[in-house]
């Protein structure tokens, strides 16, 4: 029951179009959960759900235990949120802007300068504190839409795709931003960028078609998609006149092994493709083969399921082993 | 309490930085000021202000729904609706604050009339109660006018329809009571509906304001329609919550 957000056959219907469809899914305190999708698989509509701005047609979003609908105040005060797009008021300037929300926050006047000193050391936009927001570059505005989020040190940070648009720089330090703030915060982030959701998270949540299609640990995702994983090897037969597809057989009906394909490397050197059979490592017997048999080999690797393969499998429908639960 | 403060604040200091404000306030003083010429500062005319008070009325209906436009539709726009509905403030404090914010920048715009006293009393002698009270039914109208304004701005995105929205309900609650009287001929159920839009439109209940007579019927009637419109505007946001 303590996750922090719990959300239950949340579903939500624009006119005809069903946008989020009986989500199901949790977060439990202090992780950083990584809310992917494609565009358009109700991402964006179920975190505005559970800050408030939209009302879910049916089913139940909790939040540090209060109920999104029925204690909505109690709720927005508990979360730090990020619009997508960060939305901001051009003619304010930085600190002014902080100093405001941070008071909507029900910071104390005499505590909101601190507030907002931290926040802008925190976020580093110490140099532009008395700049106007409308002269804001993009990344500097993300920066203070996260600042901004952070201003009242919130239990829960809710941030729609916070390194959108940014540059790979900015991207590498709003992630390790991101990635301080587990532990003390609990934190949900719905992002794009595959590389950066698995350095900062360590559960994800991955929804398409507004559906949920998986909610577990990355670990253990990858564990569930094992079984298809490949080892490429490099290797050329020399003067043994085994030929390529020789070389499939043989490497196919290795232990361990399920198949295998060849190509063409150039020089003469093949790249052999061999899937593997369950959660096998059959390395050393492909060495040994190789090595019995009188071929050269120059490279063999395992190709571990990337982020990226993880979530285009998933979202393309295939079935995860590890089941729709707590991330 | 503290936060419509905070949020009347921002949007005071948002309005001081807008140059539409600035510019609405400059229009409004110049064509003021000019009937002011024209109507009440005229060799011979009585130390009074009683015809641009008349005036005012109509200037107004064009100039406050261009100061209020930006109101709520503007946040719409450009999406900063979303962080402000989803801190934690009701939407009745943001309401208030957007209404007192507008007006009183539209007391603001308001105060340099003042000068036409200071005129009247330098070459004239006026007689200061109709000019007291006329100035009460300037404050009155122009909260009326900007509610309307603002829930004219809350129901859109775009600046433009919520002034045109804005002017086309002001017109109508301003002017409909004298335009039935002359151009609707007089049969015997006419005159019970017309006595009732008479009731209704503005102009009935803001004249006495500038004859002196301060009557608690009128002072009711626009604080109810003000407060009316406040509603509508609360509602208008709740209804973010349910569609």
């Amino acid at each position: 029951m303590c996750a922090m957000i719990e959300v239950e056959n949340l579903t939500k219907w624009y006119g005809n179009t069903l946008a989020v469809d009986r989500a199901t899914f949790s977060v439990e305190e202090g992780r950083i959960v990584g809310f992917l999708g494609p565009n358009g698989a109700g991402k964006s509509t179920a975190l505005r759900i559970l800050t408030g701005f939209l009302p879910a047609t049916s089913g139940q979003a909790r939040v540090n235990g209060r109920d999104v609908l029925m204690e909505s105040l109690a709720v927005r005060s508990s979360i730090g949120y990020m619009p997508e797009n960060v939305p901001l008021y051009p003619e304010m300037r930085v600190e002014e802007y902080l100093a405001f929300r941070a008071g909507l926050k029900d910071v104390a006047s005499p505590k909101r300068r601190a507030a907002v000193d931290r926040v802008l050391e925190r976020c580093s936009l110490k140099e532009v504190r008395r700049r106007l927001i409308g002269q804001l570059s993009k990344g500097f505005r993300q920066r203070v839409g996260l600042a901004e989020a952070l201003v009242a040190d919130p239990p829960v940070l809710i941030l729609d795709e916070p390194t959108i648009g940014l540059d790979p720089t900015q991207i590498e330090a709003t992630s390790k931003l991101i990635r301080s703030l587990g532990g003390k915060h609990t934190v949900l982030l719905s992002s794009h960028l595959l590389p950066q959701v698995e350095k900062a998270c360590s559960h994800v949540v991955i929804i398409a078609d507004g559906q949920i299609k998986a909610a577990d640990s990355l670990d253990e995702l990858k564990k569930g998609l094992a079984h298809g994983q490949q080892v490429v090897m490099e290797l050329r037969t020399g003067d043994t006149g085994d030929g390529p597809a020789e070389v499939a057989r043989a490497l196919g009906q290795a232990a361990g092994a399920a198949d295998a394909s060849t190509d063409e490397a150039g020089g003469g050197w093949l790249r052999a493709v061999v899937t593997l059979a369950a959660d096998a490592d059959p390395r050393e017997g492909l060495c040994a083969l190789v090595a019995q048999r009188g071929w050269q080999l120059r490279e063999i690797h395992r190709l571990a399921p990337t982020i990226e393969e993880l979530y285009a499998r998933i979202v393309a429908g295939e079935a995860v082993t590890a089941g729709k639960e707590a991330a | 309490m503290g936060k419509v403060l905070l949020l009347t604040r921002r949007e005071i200091s948002a309005y001081f930085v807008s140059p539409i404000a600035y510019v609405a306030m400059a229009l409004f003083l110049v064509v003021a000021g000019i009937f002011f010429a024209l109507a009440d500062f005229r060799p011979g005319a009585p130390a009074g202000m009683r015809s641009i008070f008349d005036i005012m009325m109509f200037i107004l209906i064009f100039i406050i729904p261009i100061v209020t436009m930006r109101s709520l539709s503007e946040e719409q726009r450009s999406g900063t609706i979303e962080t402000l509905l989803t801190a934690p403030v009701t939407d009745i404090q943001v309401v208030v604050a957007k209404f007192l914010g507008s007006w009183i920048f539209y007391l603001a715009m308001l105060a340099p009339t003042l000068i036409y006293v200071v005129l009247l009393a330098a070459f004239g002698n006026p007689e200061y109660g109709p000019v007291a009270s006329g100035y009460l039914g300037l404050v009155l109208l122009g909260a009326l006018y900007v509610s309307i304004g603002l829930l004219a701005s809350s129901v859109t995105e775009n600046q433009v329809i919520a002034a045109v929205t804005a002017f086309v309900i002001l017109i109508v609650l301003a002017m409909l009571g004298p335009w039935i009287a002359t151009v609707v001929p007089s049969r015997w159920w006419i005159i019970g509906v017309r006595a009732i839009i008479q009731q209704a439109t503005v102009r009935t209940h803001y004249q006495d304001f500038s004859q002196g007579v301060v009557d608690l019927v009128h002072v009711i009637y626009f604080v109810a329609l003000t407060a009316y419109a406040l509603f509508l505007t609360v509602k208008v946001l709740e209804s973010r919550r349910w569609r």
